[in-house]
């Protein structure tokens, strides 16, 4: 392993990574989901997180809504898709016992490349009007300096800023890294602002290979350098029973079921201990000797 | 336009289902434009643009999120916007929990925001590209005065802005599964514009909780000409089944058994 690599850690090291109170920026149902290593900050019992969608959650959210993880929910939408409502997100709004952040997806694009670029804030068009801005108070309304050099703007031309979002954790699941420590996401390339953008971007991945992605040029632009990754840990169907796009499709069986089990406290609680707390993480089948 | 359905095919119309109505009273608003963009967990207006696509001869581009073959995007979620704001996209889709008469949208939850009684899943992008994309058709197949009400609970996205702020885009329609509604935009005021067959004027007045024009005339919504039928039935359906299986399968029987 050259030096520069990214630390190589078990799922229970890398998890350790994330502290208590983080904002913790994490990837929609389809985009890559670390569901391994939710279980094991599940199983850590981590407290109020700060979760960052980007720009939507699901399963993992809801997952660790229902586990009291989280304090914070800041996102665009937060949705099981065909599945049904988020039970356990549904139930925590109602008893007050999350608070909410509603965005809109640009919004959170936005504060991200903010912060990708190091600056305190992005204006965004749209958003006016909308009742978002009104529970917003950290989203600011100026009028566009440059009115006056448009036309047909009468010199005024209100507009929105976001400020930046810079989560202390990223964490999500890929099929690729390689021994230097990148990670290949493909097209995926939210991934990339939401690496670029936070402190800390811990990574679990299907297998590592041998190679050096950034030496293929046809692998490189869908790869992120080891230089935003800060750990990896391997493993094998992380992402399940969420699928992972050219590896393995979602169990949906197992998803309709924790929906049905979640719709109750109890249900979750019960679903919880058998799935999560009792299950031993997959340590070690797919690590390459480095 | 070759894209238009006929005026009156009022032996056709019997065999669509609201479904597919609903495709039918969509796709003639997107004939001719050049990039039509689908958002998440819209399979109706997904098969109109895709219908739109078929019939253009290949002047018209969808970008249908969520699919891997009918998705042009290589640069993130972030894209889509950056599209949109830079005047690419033509015609977007929202839906909503609730619609009100001057075309706001509530995606967020019935109730005193942030303790709200009902939550639903949240904003998305639909308070940026409501003011961005020149020609945001709505759609929900629910017609009831529990969707269609006077005045949103929670602002999403708003119908109208004041003068003075940039807003080249907006609500053009609202497609339903008894109607369609124009968006009159200077009055910001819906219009009946045209009545699914066999639905009346006062039945879309007692199922709409909020006021609305009507015309003099009112005609039945257009359906689908046998050689478009087909099309919709055949390729268009195909091409819906990888992003939405579950609606191809219900609406289709595309993939039923396998």
């Amino acid at each position: 392993m050259s030096a520069q690599a990214a630390e190589t850690l078990e799922l229970d090291e890398l998890v350790a990574r994330i502290p208590d109170g983080a904002r913790l920026a994490l990837p929609p149902d389809y985009s890559g989901c670390a569901m391994a290593a939710v279980a094991a900050l599940i199983r850590r019992g981590a407290r109020r997180l700060h979760l960052v969608g980007v720009p939507a959650l699901g399963f993992q959210a809801d997952w660790l809504i229902g586990a009291g993880c989280v304090g914070t929910i800041e996102t665009a939408a937060m949705t099981l898709g065909e599945y049904g409502l988020p039970p356990r997100f549904n139930a925590a709004i109602k008893a007050r016992t999350v608070r909410i952040m509603d965005a809109t997806c640009p919004a959170i694009h936005a504060g991200l490349q903010a912060a990708e670029k190091g600056i305190p804030f992005l204006p965004l068009r749209g958003i006016l009007g909308s009742d978002l801005l009104k529970h917003r108070p950290d989203w600011k309304v100026i009028d566009n300096p440059f009115a006056g050099d448009e036309p047909g703007t009468g010199g005024q031309d209100p507009i929105v800023l976001i400020p930046a979002i810079r989560p202390d954790v990223t964490l999500f699941h890929a099929a690729r890294a390689d021994t230097h420590g990148n990670v290949w996401i493909g097209v995926r390339r939210e991934l990339m602002l939401m690496a670029h953008a936070s402190r800390t971007t811990l990574v679990t991945v299907e297998r590592i290979e041998d190679t050096d992605f950034l030496r293929d040029e046809r692998l490189a632009a869908g790869t992120i350098p080891a230089l935003y990754i800060s750990a990896l840990a391997v493993a094998r169907h992380g992402a399940l029973p969420n699928g992972l796009a050219g590896e393995y499709p979602a169990d949906s069986k197992a998803l309709a079921d924790y929906v049905s089990a979640a719709q109750s406290a109890e249900g979750f609680q019960r679903w919880l201990s058998e799935g999560v707390l009792a299950a031993a993480p997959d340590r070690t089948s797919a690590r390459v000797p480095a | 336009m070759s894209a238009s359905p006929p005026q009156q095919p009022s032996g056709q119309i019997a065999t669509l289902s609201t479904s597919e109505i609903m495709i039918a009273a969509i796709a003639p608003m997107l004939s001719g434009l050049r990039h039509i963009a689908v958002g998440a967990s819209s399979p109706v207006p997904g098969s109109a643009a895709l219908l739109t696509r078929a019939l253009s001869g290949g002047r018209t581009r969808v970008s249908l999120l969520g699919s891997r073959q009918h998705n042009p995007f290589t640069d993130g979620g972030r894209e889509l916007f950056d599209c949109a704001a830079q005047g690419r996209i033509d015609a977007f889709f929202l839906s909503g929990g609730q619609i009100d008469g001057a075309g706001n949208i509530n995606l967020v939850g019935i109730g005193d925001y942030p303790e709200t009684k009902v939550r639903y899943p949240g904003s998305f992008g639909s308070a940026y590209l409501y003011h961005l994309v020149p020609r945001v058709i709505l759609f929900r197949e629910e017609h009831t005065p529990r969707i269609l009400v006077p005045k949103v609970d929670f602002i999403s996205a708003a119908g109208t802005s004041p003068p003075g702020e940039y807003r080249p885009g907006g609500p053009h329609a609202l497609v339903t599964g008894l109607c369609v509604f124009h968006f009159d935009r200077p009055r910001a005021r819906f219009r009946l514009d045209s009545l699914h067959p066999g639905v009346t004027v006062e039945q879309v007045r007692a199922a709409t909780g909020f006021d609305f024009a009507v015309a003099e005339a009112v005609p039945v919504t257009p359906g689908l000409d046998a050689p478009v039928l087909a099309l919709l039935r055949g390729r268009v359906a195909m091409e819906v089944a990888e992003t939405y299986p579950a609606f191809a399968a219900n609406t289709w029987g595309i993939g039923r058994g396998s």
